[in-house]
């Protein structure tokens, strides 16, 4: 059947190129890129005195580098620099947390799926199956839509979709660790089965969902990104790169920068968690 | 025989799935806050007119029996009538929008496959030179890349800038469709060029030291008759599920891409709809993107167990 697209792949051995004992290169590059988007995010006011949301007409379309305006000002005046750096508040706060539910989820039925299979892992393997039909963006704008605009149907949206994937992911690791030794001696030594589930599978069965969710997290920036650019995500005035994008789209020839650097720090949140998955592969394999 | 076994065993598979999707796209429904009846007739509605469109709507009946009416009026291809254009039957308004978006899928497909292709094999021809680290940078940049930005961006660069393209509509006839449709579809295909390159790359990497290889190389076969002839056989084939799962993902973008070029197609007129709230629509829209991919996947399917006898034996 069918799997899930995975922006990046696991474990392949392409990814692998680090001997043992040789600096992670790619992790930490990508930990701190993506610490220093965060950093930027936490301490916004820190960095400028604008507020997102004033506008003053007199300064309208300014270009960039501008006194006191390093990346312009939009048709309404207000502060391109400090409206990005608001709006990766919202898109990051976010898209994080939209991948706990799923991630929690997911890997709690993907661990019963595996070690109990029957019954349960059928009922569960069809929802699958159903929810996986649905092109990912299209589930979420009609759910966003039923439930109406607002961050909390985006929580709710995503993870009614998300939680699929880290189910198959430890589905299948599941079925290869339970037949392992030390899962045996675990069943033979007569633990409580929620014992061996927490206790012996999960560490070794996590990692791989793990990386998963770094790519993941991408994903759901990418949806709230979408979704807000329909006008169906962060309401306005409320600084969001995608709504910034679609503003910018409409003076396109006249200040090109406007939709464009939204769409740049979308790419180098992506590129930052890219290069933590990549890392986090290679960090696995080296053991 | 094998084979035809095969095919009506996947074809079995689509009864669950496609009743679990309508189900879910009935639900839809349900899941709006407040009363249906009360949004389509207005605040100031008396309860006997509310009570009346309850029934007319069929609302006073259980739930599974509303799902069943669903069920049956879309099995024959009565989807309900707009709430945006009065008295507008759904299906006309979203089989009418349909070949606008089927171009963009097919051609965009296309783009995708002809820069992958390329791409890949380049960068698995030598594995660890410049080249190939170009190419592997690719996916690390193009992971976070938004498709309606991508758009945005070609009509600045290709569209405004230069402009060699029409960067809105369909356009008319043969012709004039085709040259619209390039910058959608070249969106499309550079937003899912980070997960085809990956794929096919590992795949040709995994290929090129089987046993077959080294036997075609040890016959002097020249590198490009090994690269295409043997290893990208099967390498691509291993692709094309990668493939089908990416239309999927291909055919979901397609949404915010034809609002960025306003080209009127489904996904334009689930944009619309959106503004509009109004469900029928949405909810037919997320139907037929939904059995879309169904089919999409089921021809992949048929086709990787076509191709390669291990599939269809398992």
């Amino acid at each position: 059947m069918t799997t899930l697209p995975a922006p990046l792949p696991t474990f392949d051995a392409s990814t692998i190129r680090k001997r043992s004992g040789e600096r992670n290169i790619t992790l930490y590059a990508g930990l701190t890129l993506f610490a220093l988007i965060v950093l930027a995010a936490v301490f916004a006011p820190l960095l400028t005195s604008a507020d997102p949301l004033q506008q003053n007409l007199l300064q309208a379309r300014l270009a960039p580098g501008s006194p006191g305006h390093l990346l312009g000002t939009d048709d309404l005046g207000r502060d391109v620099l400090s409206r990005i750096l608001y709006g990766a508040r919202v898109d990051l706060r976010v898209g994080v947390l939209a991948v706990v539910t799923p991630l929690v989820i997911g890997s709690i039925l993907g661990l019963l799926c595996g070690w109990w299979g029957r019954w349960f892992d059928t009922i569960v393997m069809r929802l699958v199956d159903i929810v996986v039909a649905f092109p990912f963006y299209v589930l979420v704008i009609a759910l966003v839509f039923a439930l109406g605009q607002g961050t909390k149907s985006i929580y709710i949206a995503i993870s009614a979709v998300g939680w699929v994937a880290y189910c198959r992911i430890v589905r299948g690791q599941v079925l290869v660790a339970k037949e392992q030794e030390y899962a045996l001696a675990a069943r033979a030594s007569g633990l409580p089965t929620w014992r061996i589930l927490l206790r012996h599978l999960l560490p070794n069965v996590i990692l791989q969902a793990i990386v998963y969710a770094m790519s993941d997290i991408v994903l759901s920036i990418l949806a709230i990104v979408t979704l807000s650019y329909l006008g169906l995500g962060v309401a306005p005035p409320s600084p969001e790169w995608g709504s910034m994008i679609a503003e910018g789209q409409n003076s396109l020839l006249t200040q090109w920068y406007l939709a464009t650097i939204p769409g740049l720090c979308v790419v180098v949140v992506g590129l930052a968690l890219a290069l933590i998955a990549d890392g986090l592969v290679n960090q696995f394999n080296k053991r | 025989m094998q084979y035809a076994l095969y095919v009506v065993r996947r074809l079995l598979t689509l009864v669950p799935v496609l009743l679990g999707i309508t189900f879910v796209v009935f639900l839809l429904l349900k899941l709006i806050p407040g009363d249906p009846a009360v949004t389509l007739l207005g605040v100031h509605a008396t309860p006997a007119s509310v009570a009346e469109l309850h029934r007319q709507m069929g609302l006073d009946k259980p739930l599974y029996q509303q799902y069943l009416s669903f069920l049956g009026h879309a099995l024959q291809g009565n989807l309900g009538v707009s709430y945006q254009y009065r008295g507008v039957s759904v299906s006309s308004l979203v089989f009418g929008n349909l070949a606008p978006t089927l171009w963009l899928i097919v051609v965009g497909m296309f783009f995708a496959i002809v820069i992958t292709v390329p791409l890949a094999m380049i960068s698995a021809n030598k594995p660890g030179s410049a080249t190939d680290g170009a190419v592997r940078a690719i996916p690390l940049i193009g992971i976070g890349l938004p498709s309606f930005w991508v758009g945005v961006m070609l009509i600045l660069l290709l569209g405004l800038k230069v402009k060699i393209l029409p960067v809105s509509g369909f356009g008319d006839g043969f012709t004039g469709h085709v040259q619209h449709i390039i910058l959608p579809a070249l969106t499309i295909a550079l937003a899912q060029l980070p997960i085809l390159i990956r794929s096919l790359r590992a795949s040709m990497l995994e290929v090129l030291v089987s046993d077959y290889i080294v036997t075609a190389k040890a016959k002097g076969l020249s590198r490009s008759r090994v690269m295409f002839g043997h290893a990208l056989r099967n390498a691509g084939v291993a692709s094309v599920t990668v493939l089908g799962v990416n239309l999927a993902y291909l055919i979901g973008s397609t949404v915010a891409v034809e609002k960025v070029f306003a080209l009127n197609g489904v996904g334009f007129e689930m944009y619309n709809a959106i503004l509009g709230r109004d469900l029928p629509v949405v909810q037919a829209i997320t139907l037929i993107f939904a059995v879309l991919v169904v089919m999409v996947n089921l021809l992949t399917d048929l086709a990787h167990a076509a191709l390669d006898p291990r599939v269809r034996l398992g």
